[in-house]
């Protein structure tokens, strides 16, 4: 099973690319954000990092189907 | 309530628009923080558009780099205020808008007061603790505030503490550790961007007072100018950020009062140029100033500070200067935990003035 997780700010310049795809299998937000986090640990020094899931906000405990539209939304500052 | 039917024709004749929608805006007041980038639309339109009361505050001066983007000021304005030459400006743009200048960063100290003084509040900042201090604020008084930010090609705009809807926090709990995202000016920005993102700002300002079209609350619009992707995430009011009852995050801590800046001896010699009331300390020895000082300046040595503070005025900005920046830059700390508003740190003291800005001065 592998995701497709679209990128925005600056999660693509800490992960290199606009889009992210694992190959491994998670069963919730929680289990993505884990993993997001241990490959990329700067993505931590974020302290918040919005995971939408189908254009929604989705808490970690949401579950995760591999045909979801996924995506990173880190905050902005730049004004 | 009697207004200029011809400068407001062409939106008045809007359907869904109309007198009703024009009264309103002109019978409004909005603060927008921050006049740079995304500022610098936001005020252009509001402006024209006609808001009744505008309130533009930032306390920078305009830059040379930062006219590709912020195009209401002009290159013989590099130097001067952003505020205040905004204000003249958009004066000229329409004289029925009322304008109140804060030329002043905001603060733990302030922000209550004037955001108080505004309808709905518009954040134009460029970083996330103003951004912090501006949600909790606008909660704590039950505001409105149009939020805009952007990183090198994308934007994100939203309306936060809308009619009982989600808040900043809602989307992003905790500001970043500082660095992780860099801003602007390290990051890089297109010109045009700040002005796109500006726009969809002014558009939400203008939505939430007239009461028209869909406003951008509990969602989140993302545009990627690279290939003009706009997507439109779905969020939730989370009752825990609603309940702010006072400023005192650690999000914004370094704001409580105000912050140590930094000038340089060629901005310096700008601001002084233009007759800027600020009050020059030379923190050096008595034994330095026979080298050289800068004729304006009042000496007291740096281990006087503490004692000598009464001499100095909190209120107005204060710039200390010594051999290299190092002393002046102690100098400052001592007189922002003593509660002064602006004070600035000379980069490369008297010596970089010297080498910059006065070369008839002694090195030493």
């Amino acid at each position: 099973m592998s995701y497709t997780v679209l990128l925005f700010g600056v999660t693509k310049d800490i992960i290199g690319s606009s889009v992210y795809c694992p190959n491994d299998e998670f069963y919730t937000v929680g289990h993505l954000r884990e993993h997001l986090y241990q490959s990329f640990p700067l993505l931590q020094k974020l302290n918040s990092l919005m995971i939408a899931v189908n254009m929604n906000y989705a808490e970690d405990h949401i579950m995760l189907s591999s045909t979801d539209e996924i995506a990173l939304i880190p905050p902005v500052s730049g004004g | 309530m009697d207004f200029n039917r011809e400068r407001y024709n062409r939106q008045v004749l809007l359907k869904d628009f109309g007198e009703q929608a024009q009264l309103k805006l002109l019978n409004s007041s909005v603060l927008v923080i921050g006049a740079g980038g995304l500022g610098v639309p936001v005020l252009q339109y509001l402006t024209g558009m006609g808001v009744g009361k505008i309130g533009v505050m930032d306390h920078d001066t305009i830059s040379e780099n930062n006219l590709h983007r912020q195009v209401l000021y002009a290159t013989d304005e590099i130097g001067s205020s952003k505020a205040r030459v905004a204000v003249e400006r958009l004066k000229r743009l329409n004289p029925d808008v009322e304008f109140l200048c804060f030329n002043e960063q905001l603060t733990v100290n302030n922000a209550l007061l004037i955001i108080s003084l505004f309808d709905v509040i518009v954040d134009c900042t460029d970083n996330f603790q103003t951004r912090y201090l501006i949600n909790d604020a606008c909660v704590i008084l039950n505001k409105p505030f149009v939020y805009g930010a952007i990183h090198q090609y994308e934007g994100q705009v939203s309306v936060f503490n809308y009619q009982g809807g989600a808040t900043y926090r809602c989307l992003f709990p905790a500001a970043p550790e500082n660095g992780v995202v860099a801003d602007c000016n390290a990051n890089g920005v297109l010109g045009v961007l700040p002005g796109i993102i500006g726009c969809y700002q002014a558009n939400e300002v203008v939505k939430v007072i007239a009461g028209i079209g869909e406003v951008l609350t509990n969602k989140l619009l993302t545009i990627d100018t690279l290939n003009n992707k706009q997507s439109v995430f779905k969020f939730q009011p989370k009752q825990e950020n609603q309940n702010i009852t006072q400023l005192r995050s650690d999000d914004y801590k370094t704001l409580c009062s105000s912050t140590l800046m930094s000038i340089t001896p060629l901005e310096l010699a700008q601001k002084l140029a233009l007759n800027e009331a600020l009050q020059l300390i030379d923190v050096r020895e008595q034994y330095e100033l026979v080298y050289c000082e800068i004729e304006s300046a009042v000496h007291i040595p740096l281990r006087e500070i503490r004692m000598r503070v009464g001499e100095l005025d909190p209120m107005n900005p204060v710039v200390l200067i010594c051999h290299h920046g190092i002393r002046s830059r102690i100098a400052c700390e001592e007189l922002l935990s003593k509660g002064f508003t602006t004070v600035y740190n000379l980069e490369g003291g008297i010596d970089r003035w010297a080498r910059e800005v006065d070369n008839s001065l002694q090195l030493y």
